[in-house]
């Protein structure tokens, strides 16, 4: 039964944003879904009208989120949980260096990321309590063949949220950095993952896991397997292929 | 749409914990820039709540993410004259600033809450009252002028001669911005009170006490244990209290060093430290033994005994133990005050208490208090008595506490009795419609209507019970 009763979720319009956006609506959490599709966003207000708003914004409109951060908590009436669920992961070639692409990883997942979340810190410091929820990934454990940047946007979203975490604590707020593995979502429906956790299933335990302020991945079987693969030797991983 | 910086988020809530809401801070220091915030409220399309100490225990002086007026900065002490005793000042200024200010004069502030640090102009829209309620009646019977700023922008001076003045003081800061005011002070030429303590075995002799003295004392208040039952239910000290003539002139007992309370007690443990301790045995079990050793002391120690006790001693208990509040970390806690007229005091009184017993909620301090009636709007005066109740809150009893809460409203509505909106946390519209009247809620939106046409001025209490 989540305590959470404002929250805001950005990156809400499908995947795990959007079952978090359904979840924490069910318990009775009012939800401002922020996203960029403004159908998907009626979509979740249709299904929860009393309790979810769509928010339509592009991430990568920096500047705007300070103004709609504020008018947002507004509509809310008071804010208790932020999740930065955005992320993008496009197809790169084993050998392709694709600026554009890399780009669009790092200002997705990474830049409005720390345009949300610095809101959500300023607001938090303030009121001396509230939960940050940034989604990460177990891909960024390691910067592996197939995604470069995305690897390097996942690492710098969980040591950005480290660090908040270490400003944050001693006011009372709670900053929790989610590091999912394969999950069911339009991001990663092409690569026809075996055994991909639902993001059904992946949301509920994200809100488990919310309050616990501390790195958590969702199967407990991950956090020694990359435990293992972070501390595999440099020489003998580039010999690898994951 | 303009929104107010995020910078400027902070939290507030009730002095009794129980209930929060994050705003945005404003803490103007002149009029102008209380001008200011109505007009950032305007272009931001949120309201405004005022806020002084941000004593009220309950929702009164928060609104989620609303403007927080926080009128604190402007607290100048204007005008004093000790011939007159009449002293201006900005409504910021608390209690403690204005007795500091004129004791060593010989004058005392003529009405006091139990604590010095409410500022006057949350003293003003709360209309407070003290242990001399029944004989001095609220603190607004003894403003002779009051600067009211409206949200549309209106300057004014009431005087007791004008009918707004009574709207201005006790409207819970929903109409105007009172700014300023000047205060009547009451002449005292000793620092220290003659204090008559009488242990009471139960209603009737706390009762019998009230009647007594109240022609006579310059103060009353009762202490009731809240656990006792049957024969003994209404047990406690009652006190009575008369200014003291000293002949001297400027007698040492009018000094500041006479009238500081200690910070420590029996002259080594930190009093600091007490609330962490208080906090062990603030539960139902510590709380009987603690009322019972009180009133069993108040039997041995005392009783019948004249002893003298300084102003601020006697007036401002509460601040006997710093932030004693926080013994009831981390749930908070509420005060439930009625107002009942007299005839059927005793029997409300004491159905409050069985029905507190009965849902093993009893409130863990209880003070009891004589009034009179009052003709401003938002009154809580009754030609009656008042029971202030102090129930502990957690997260699992807080639907219960508001359970009982409205259990013992119907008893005093039926009675014919008031509630005070400094304390409120739990009523219900209906309630509140009920008290105060449909003709006092209509003087209240006429003259909103007329002072603040926007309703820019608000307060999560105020939405709750439908005031605004």
């Amino acid at each position: 039964m989540s305590k959470y009763r404002h929250a805001i979720v950005v990156g809400a319009s499908s995947g795990i944003g959007r079952e978090l956006a359904l979840l924490l609506a069910e318990t009775g959490c009012r939800v401002a879904a922020v996203a960029r599709r403004s159908d998907r966003l009626e979509e979740l207000e249709r299904a929860h009208p009393d309790h979810v708003f769509g928010v339509v914004h592009d991430v990568v409109a920096f500047d705007d989120v300070p103004g709609l951060f504020v008018e947002t908590t507004g509509r809310l009436g008071g804010l208790d949980l932020v999740v930065y669920c955005s992320g993008v992961m496009p197809e790169v070639g084993p050998s392709e260096f694709d600026f554009a692409k890399d780009r669009s990883m790092i200002e997705v997942n990474a830049l409005g990321a720390v345009a949300w979340l610095n809101e959500a810190a300023i607001r938090f410091q303030n009121t001396k309590s509230g939960t940050i929820v940034g989604i990460g990934s177990v891909a960024g454990e390691r910067g592996r063949v197939g995604q470069p940047v995305y690897n390097a946007s996942k690492a710098f979203l969980h040591t950005y949220l480290e660090a908040l975490r270490n400003r944050l604590s001693k006011y009372g707020v709670t900053v929790t950095t989610i590091k999912p593995g394969p999950v069911q979502t339009e991001m990663t429906a092409r690569l026809n993952l075996a055994g991909a956790m639902p993001a059904k299933d992946a949301a509920r335990l994200i809100l488990a896991k919310a309050p616990l302020g501390r790195d958590c991945f969702l199967k407990p079987t991950h956090r020694l397997i990359f435990w293992i693969i972070r501390n595999f030797p440099t020489r003998l991983f580039r010999k690898l292929k994951v | 749409m303009e929104v107010p910086s995020n910078q400027r988020i902070g939290e507030a809530m009730g002095f009794g914990m129980v209930v929060k809401g994050d705003g945005y801070w404003y803490r103007p220091t002149s009029i102008d820039g209380v001008l200011e915030v109505f007009d950032v409220a305007r272009r931001s399309g949120r309201k405004v709540v005022q806020r002084g100490a941000g004593r009220s225990y309950g929702d009164a002086a928060i609104l989620p993410e609303g403007l927080i007026l926080d009128l604190r900065r402007m607290n100048n002490i204007l005008a004093w004259d000790p011939t007159s005793g009449l002293i201006t000042v900005e409504a910021g200024a608390t209690i403690e600033q204005i007795w500091r200010h004129t004791l060593e004069d010989g004058w005392w502030p003529p009405v006091v809450s139990g604590t010095m640090y409410p500022t006057l102009g949350g003293a003003l829209a709360m209309n407070i009252h003290g242990k001399n309620a029944y004989c001095k009646g609220t603190i607004g019977e003894h403003v002779t002028e009051v600067e009211v700023i409206t949200p549309s922008g209106q300057r004014l001076n009431l005087t007791p001669d004008d009918d707004a003045f009574y709207e201005a003081i006790s409207s819970a800061g929903l109409l105007g911005v009172i700014t300023r005011a000047t205060l009547q002070m009451t002449r005292v030429s000793s620092g220290d009170l003659r204090v008559l303590p009488l242990s009471c075995a139960n209603w009737e002799e706390q009762f019998a006490c009230m009647e007594r003295f109240e022609g006579d004392a310059d103060y009353m208040v009762g202490w009731v244990d809240a656990f006792a039952k049957g024969k003994s239910c209404g047990r406690g000290l009652f006190h009575a209290a008369w200014y003291l003539d000293e002949p001297a002139e400027r007698p040492s007992s009018l000094r500041m060093d006479h009238q500081d309370l200690p910070d420590t007690i029996l002259g080594f443990f930190p009093k600091s430290m007490v609330w962490r301790y208080l906090k062990k045995l603030n539960n139902r079990w510590g709380m009987r033994k603690i009322n019972w050793a009180k009133y069993t002391s108040s039997r041995l120690l005392g009783h019948g005994k004249p002893h003298p006790q300084s102003l601020v001693a006697f007036s401002f208990l509460l601040d006997y133990v710093p932030n004693w509040q926080n013994a009831y970390l981390p749930g908070g806690f509420i005060q439930y005050q009625s107002f009942v007229p007299k005839e059927h005091a005793r029997m409300v009184f004491a159905e409050q208490f069985r029905m507190q017993q009965e849902a093993r909620l009893e409130s863990f301090l209880a003070v009891f208090k004589r009034h009179r009636s009052d003709r401003f709007l938002l009154s809580h005066g009754v030609d009656g008595y008042s029971l202030a109740l102090d129930f502990k809150v957690t997260e699992r009893s807080w639907p219960e506490v508001r359970r009982l809460a409205h259990r013992m409203n119907d008893l005093v509505l039926e009675a014919g009795g008031r509630f005070y909106l400094a304390k409120d946390a739990t009523l219900r519209p209906e309630d509140a419609r009920a008290y105060l009247g449909e003709e006092t809620l209509a003087r209240l939106r006429a003259r909103k209507a007329e002072w603040d046409p926007e309703g820019l001025l608000s307060s999560a209490q105020a939405e709750r019970l439908g005031l605004v």
